[in-house]
């Protein structure tokens, strides 16, 4: 049951809109929770809570520099599950190249019958 | 002919739910001809992923739906479901059930698709609605080559990695 919920919790964390905001902020460099709560215009209290959220399933890393803490992506984590919708998106992809090749037969023959 | 190919957009709305967009270079009469015909079914729906062998639609408000695909290594997939709300043209709302699962009747899902037009272009939208997001994480994983144990293992080892 542990091996499943692991998995599950970190999907969830990150699939939350609010906390993908602050994986996207956080792409782009590491921030205190004051910088976060400056770019995303959240209340800190919430900003903490995701945060915490994040940090439980390791997608963000966090570290000290003085009396700040400094937040920071974690790649590794969040790869494998971009890759698992890229995998179901790229099925979707390919779903949808046959049925252009459909359309340009259907296509094809309505101007046929609209010829005649 | 030019076909401006683009690729279909998936995004997880909520917690139980997917959302896949795709724009298509023809009239919407057209998308939804192909997407209710079953002989044009076949032609797009196994996604060269094998060969599509069962589309069966009986479209209309209770009526069933049935797809089946045998995937090149000869695996059998296949799902079922029941039309809900069927607007020519516009919207079809129906129930999806994969067969492959014992409990799939109770894992259903309620999938909703709309054809808009623009400028003779049309933008498709299917939204899948799980009753769980555990059910709603499975079918994400279910594009996975490796399918779903592969993903879930290699998303537990990442995890259990940085503990």
């Amino acid at each position: 049951m542990a091996r499943a919920a692991t998995t599950a919790d970190a999907f969830n964390a990150i699939a939350e809109p609010r906390r993908r905001q602050i994986l996207d902020v956080l792409a782009g460099g590491e921030l205190s929770v004051t910088g976060l709560v400056k770019k995303l215009g959240l209340a800190q209290p919430q900003v903490s809570k995701h945060l915490r959220v994040l940090r439980e399933v390791g997608a963000v890393d966090v570290r000290t520099d003085g009396r700040l803490h400094l937040y920071s992506v974690n790649g590794r984590v969040l790869k494998p599950i971009h890759d698992w919708v890229k995998e179901y998106e790229q099925m979707w992809a390919e779903r949808f190249d046959e049925l252009d090749a459909v359309l340009d037969e259907l296509k094809t023959k309505e101007e046929g019958d609209a010829g005649e | 002919m030019q076909v401006n190919s683009q690729s279909a957009r998936v995004t997880l709305p909520t917690d139980e739910q997917i959302l896949i967009t795709r724009e298509f270079d023809a009239p919407r009469e057209l998308v939804y001809k192909a997407w209710t015909t079953p002989e044009l079914v076949k032609r797009w729906w196994s996604a060269k992923r094998g060969e599509t062998t069962v589309a069966e639609i009986d479209l209309r408000p209770g009526g069933k739906w049935r797809s089946a695909m045998v995937t090149d290594d000869g695996t059998e997939v296949a799902f079922h479901g029941e039309y809900h709300e069927v607007v020519s043209n516009e919207r079809i709302v129906s129930t999806e059930v994969y067969e492959g699962i014992p409990d799939g009747e109770s894992n259903a899902t309620l999938n909703t698709v709309t054809f808009e037009q623009k400028d003779g272009r049309t933008i498709l939208t299917l939204l899948v609605d799980a009753p769980s997001k555990e059910v709603r994480d499975m079918i994400v994983a279910s594009g996975m080559e490796d399918g779903l144990q592969d993903a879930l293992d290699l998303l537990e080892e990442v995890a259990d990695s940085l503990r």
